[in-house]
């Protein structure tokens, strides 16, 4: 292969003798395969036109006028000496820009910025005008002719394979595997099973999921409570049209708090009791509804309330809940109405769960019913 | 340019064998092959130690005679696998960078550094590395910025090369194989890119994971139980982020080196494609040889598109996970959006009708998310993996292509590019569905059921006026070879007859423009037609084939043949008067034409 290539390969000077040849361009690579002919292409058509081969060399300004090259000998320098330029300006930016660490706010990402602005800025330089510098100095100064190799038909000749052939039959011939079934067989059986472990390495990878995405943290007398910033909610606190960001009390003690507060999320809504419809109203307290606030669909927070039309709005894929009609979805991707937490008060006046959810909460999947 | 079969590092090597210390001879054969005769420098003779040293331990005088010359077409499309392939190494040398500092663990931490708001939080390990990166690691903001940039570059260079062969036909026989390493490629650029971008554990990342679990939870049988041993638990967990990371900076850049290098092995085996042109054959590659010419200009490319890539981190912020906090499960993040080759998955996802889930058997079918999120991109690969076959079995071509097609001349092909590109395009948008609607001031609802009906109707209609531009182009082209190009000269004839003069296109314009071969539909074999492979019957296969072909090749215009020329400058029709647009010709002055040619002459 390499050897043919070598060969093969034409310096510009010789290039006019292969080329001024005028082969028709596209039949021309190398003998058809035997046997498979090309009826959509292979028609003769006498009459097509011929290939004028390549072009004369065009010489450029560098070729032609020593001081068009010298001008470029130049503009590269110069290229590269503006690189060396930057690689000192991203130096410098980064012993003298510092960020220290009792600047306020807006001081500290002004500093950053100029930080990452100058030493970014030294970088690019330092980059770019290095790869100017060469691609100019290939465009302008190397030799701009272009060369010609000849291209050879990937297969093999008929020889080759025939060759390949034999040698692969009398291998396989040798290593007897044709006559010795019983060997054949059991190795195919053995790298068939050898894998098994493997997979059952994988096994503890996690817990077998159980009943895990139906549960949640909330019970019956659970309380709620403000998220992020805590504290127990009187429905008193609470005007129509208001929205909380609820979590059950005691979650952050949780033995796994991330995953509890994944499931556990609530929004909380007081709605004029005439809004809700009767569904709604079962699990209400005074026209206090809560919701998951999981989206049904992939699992977003929903979290969008929008007083006038009482919708819910997930940020992800605009799915769109009627909290008045029990938090059906009107509108987007999800197709299952938010679950409601059902809601009383405690004895001392604040709001607890009446229940835990009574359905998994969350993105739909398989074992969900 | 004067000695170009005797490579630098060749020469008397060979025979220097037993001697034992070749460094401090002058006699070296490279010197003397070197440039200009320089025969006895300090440098020269350094040189052909290490050439001789380099060729008795591997034999680098044969890979350089094989190897250093190779000839590379050039065309500036040529470069957008550069990019892909540059930013790739930007990628690997950055991400080195991040891994210094970057812990992947999402044990709680209580932050402590220099941006004051988040100052005391509790957050993980994680998000507060990434912080200190940003903040208190000098030059560790602009890295992590270069580092997602390359990344946005890498997958758009990625597509946009993928295009590029698509539409030049690049992926025909032999290079079927290195398109499928391509789209495997451009699949894991993909993975790799959301892999990353769920690192920081900021409240983005963490819902793009909580989707991420989402889809797993929507397969069938088994979706709970892939969740939960990805997750290593319930979402998010502890072990996800210290998993996500060995794909990330492990498992998926050896794969990508190992495909890469594949790739890169294929175009070289293959030689490289070249556009029709004057003198290129597909029995021959025209072009500039890889050592010095090529080899600098790759090389100087690589340092421009690490530059370009740096100040673009310099200049513009992304990312800036600060802003957004610490994951949390329970804050809303209106407007997120995840990177942008992301967006068609996403805009799919939102466009998804909710009554596409169902429930039977006891069991909750969501295909709401699966067809989206994971047959829609399964079937897309599929289709984009076996394509180069589907060609080749409707034109029955099983020669080697090397000169690529121009894409008005595979009108079908570019209509079916265009139908793709507009279905992936309308994705995209959709993706941004909520943008859009704040932007205009529209109901989201009404953006997103326009949306559906356009991502059904409007790739065929791409189609369509595709095909029709390339057949419309093809013409002009024919045109052009026919009667030659308008050159605003208006003459006026004594018969005061005014018409613009055409002037003849010289003969390698003319060859670009009439090289290619129109496809003949395919007839399927008659019945009683011996020797036609199967001249027993007409089977399925041929009947789909010669469908196929129908579809692909009745349309189309045949280039210009030189009967057909000549015919066309005998009739007078030729190089003289405007013709074919019918602009500034009267149609019954045939004669003042003929005067025209023949004055024109
Ligand atoms: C990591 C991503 C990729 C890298 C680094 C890469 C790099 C390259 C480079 C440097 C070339 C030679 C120059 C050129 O034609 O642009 C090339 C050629 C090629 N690439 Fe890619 N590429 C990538 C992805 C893809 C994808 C997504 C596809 C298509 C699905 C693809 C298909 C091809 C084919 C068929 C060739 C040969 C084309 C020809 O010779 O004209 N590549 N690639
Ligand atoms: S996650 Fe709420 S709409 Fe998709």
């Amino acid at each position: 292969m390499t050897d043919d290539d070598r060969r093969d390969a034409v310096t510009p000077q010789q290039r006019q003798e292969p080329d001024s040849g005028n082969a028709p361009a596209v039949p021309a690579a190398g003998p058809a395969p035997a046997g498979e002919p090309e009826p959509p292409e292979g028609q003769p058509v006498p009459d097509r036109f011929e290939d004028p081969g390549l072009p004369e060399h065009r010489p450029r300004s560098t070729d032609r006028d020593p001081r068009a090259a010298r001008r470029a000998e130049f503009q590269v320098a110069a290229l590269f000496s503006l690189s060396v330029t930057g690689t000192l300006l991203a130096l410098a930016a980064y012993y003298t820009v510092q960020v220290e660490d009792d600047l306020g706010v807006a001081e500290l990402l002004g500093r950053l910025r100029l930080s990452t602005l100058l030493l970014g800025i030294g970088l690019f330089l330092a980059l770019f005008c290095v790869g100017a510098g060469v691609v100019h100095w290939a465009r302008r100064l190397m030799p701009g002719e272009e060369w010609t190799e000849h291209r050879h038909v990937l297969r093999g000749s008929d020889t080759d394979r025939a060759e390949a052939r034999r040698i692969l039959a009398d291998g396989a011939a040798e290593s007897g595997l044709g006559r010795r079934p019983l060997i054949r067989n059991t190795l195919v059986g053995a790298l068939a099973l050898a894998p098994l472990p493997a997979i059952a390495l994988l096994r503890d990878t996690g817990p077998l999921p159980e009943d895990s995405l139906s549960r949640t943290f909330w019970r019956a007398g659970l309380h709620l409570v403000r998220d992020p910033e805590g504290g127990r909610i009187r429905p008193d606190d609470l005007v129509v049209g208001s929205v909380v960001h609820v979590m059950p009390e005691g979650v952050d003690e949780a033995e796994h708090p991330l995953e509890e507060r994944a499931k556990a999320a609530v929004l909380v809504i007081r709605l004029d009791p005439e809004d809700l419809d009767q569904e709604s109203l079962g699990g209400a307290h005074e026209g206090i509804v809560a919701y998951s606030k999981i989206c049904t669909h992939m699992g977003c927070p929903v979290g969008l309330y929008e007083q006038q039309t009482r919708h819910l709005l997930c940020p992800c894929h605009q799915s769109t809940f009627d909290v008045s009609r029990h938090c059906q979805v009107i509108f987007g991707p999800a197709k299952r109405p938010l679950p409601q937490l059902p809601l009383t008060v405690d004895p001392e006046g604040y709001l607890v769960a009446a229940d835990g959810f009574r359905e998994a909460v969350g993105p739909s999947f398989w074992e969900r019913g | 340019m004067s000695v170009t079969d005797e490579p630098a590092a060749t020469g008397a090597g060979g025979e220097e064998i037993g001697v034992p210390d070749g460094t401090d001879r002058g006699t070296g054969g490279p010197s003397t092959a070197g440039p200009a005769g320089s025969g006895g420098t300090r440098t020269a003779r350094a040189a052909g130690a290490v050439g001789t040293f380099a060729d008795e331990r591997f034999g680098a005088s044969r890979i350089v005679r094989g190897f250093a010359r190779k000839v590379f077409p050039d065309h500036w499309s040529f470069m957008l696998g550069e990019i892909a392939l540059y930013s790739f190494v930007v990628l690997l040398i950055t991400g080195v960078f991040l891994t210094l500092f970057y812990v992947p663990s999402v044990a709680p931490t209580t932050y402590e550094g220099s941006y004051a708001p988040l100052n005391g939080q509790q957050v993980s390990e994680a998000y507060a590395s990434t912080l200190r990166l940003s903040f208190d690691v000098r030059g560790g903001l602009l890295v992590r910025q270069i580092h997602h940039w390359s990344a946005l570059v890498f997958a758009a260079a990625i597509l946009v090369h993928m295009f590029r062969v698509f539409f030049t036909g690049a992926f025909r026989k032999p290079r079927e194989l290195n398109w499928v390493v391509g789209v495997v490629l451009a699949l894991l650029a993909i993975f790799e890119g959301f892999a990353g971008y769920s690192l920081p554990d900021d409240l983005l990342s963490g819902t793009g994971l909580r989707i991420a679990s989402s889809i797993l939870l929507s397969i069938p049988f088994v979706g709970s139980y892939l969740s939960s041993f990805l997750f290593g638990g319930e979402f998010p967990g502890e072990a996800f982020i210290p998993r996500l990371y060995t794909i990330h900076v492990l498992i998926l850049p050896a794969v990508f080196v190992l495909l890469i290098s594949a790739h890169l092995f294929m175009v070289v085996l293959h030689k490289h494609t070249q556009y029709p042109g004057p003198g290129r054959r597909d029995d021959n590659v025209v072009g500039y040889p890889f050592y010095p010419v090529y080899l600098a200009k790759a090389g100087g490319f690589f340092f421009i598109v690490a530059g370009i890539t740096t100040l673009m981190a310099a200049v513009f912020t992304i990312n800036p996970i600060w802003a957004y906090g610490a994951y949390d499960p329970s804050p809303v993040t209106a407007g997120s959006q995840p990177d942008w080759y992301m967006g068609f998955l996403d805009g799919a996802a939102r466009l998804a009708p909710g009554w596409w889930e169902f429930t039977a058997f006891g069991h909750t079918v969501s295909l709401n998310v699966l067809l989206p999120a994971v047959v829609l991109p399964g079937v897309l690969s599929i289709v984009a993996i076996l394509y180069p076959w589907l060609e080749s079995f409707v034109t029955r071509s099983r020669r080697e292509h090397h000169v690529l097609d121009r894409p008005r001349n595979a009108p079908t092909r570019t209509g079916l590019g265009v139908m793709a590109i507009t279905f992936y395009l309308l994705l995209l948008v959709s993706g941004g569905n909520d943008i859009i609607a704040t932007q205009l001031h529209l109901s989201i609802n009404a953006i997103t059921v326009a949306l559906r009906v356009l991502v059904i109707a409007l790739p065929p209609i791409a189609f369509l006026v595709t095909k029709r531009i390339c057949l419309g182009l093809q013409r002009r082209d024919r045109d052009l070879v026919l009667h030659g190009r308008e050159t605003g000269r208006i003459v006026r004839t004594e018969q005061g007859e005014v018409y613009e003069v055409h002037e003849p296109i010289d003969e390698r314009e003319r060859w670009r423009l009439v090289q290619h071969q129109a496809h003949r539909p395919y007839e399927p074999p008659s019945p009683d037609e011996t020797g036609s492979g199967n001249g027993h019957s007409v089977t399925v296969r041929d009947r789909l084939r010669s469908r196929l072909n129908r579809f692909y090749f009745r349309d189309r215009v045949d280039p210009v043949t030189p009967a057909e020329l000549a015919a066309a400058q005998a009739s007078g029709h030729g190089t003289g008067p405007g013709h074919g647009t019918g602009e500034g010709r009267s149609t019954e002055a045939p004669s003042t034409e003929a005067a025209g040619t023949t004055t024109e002459r």
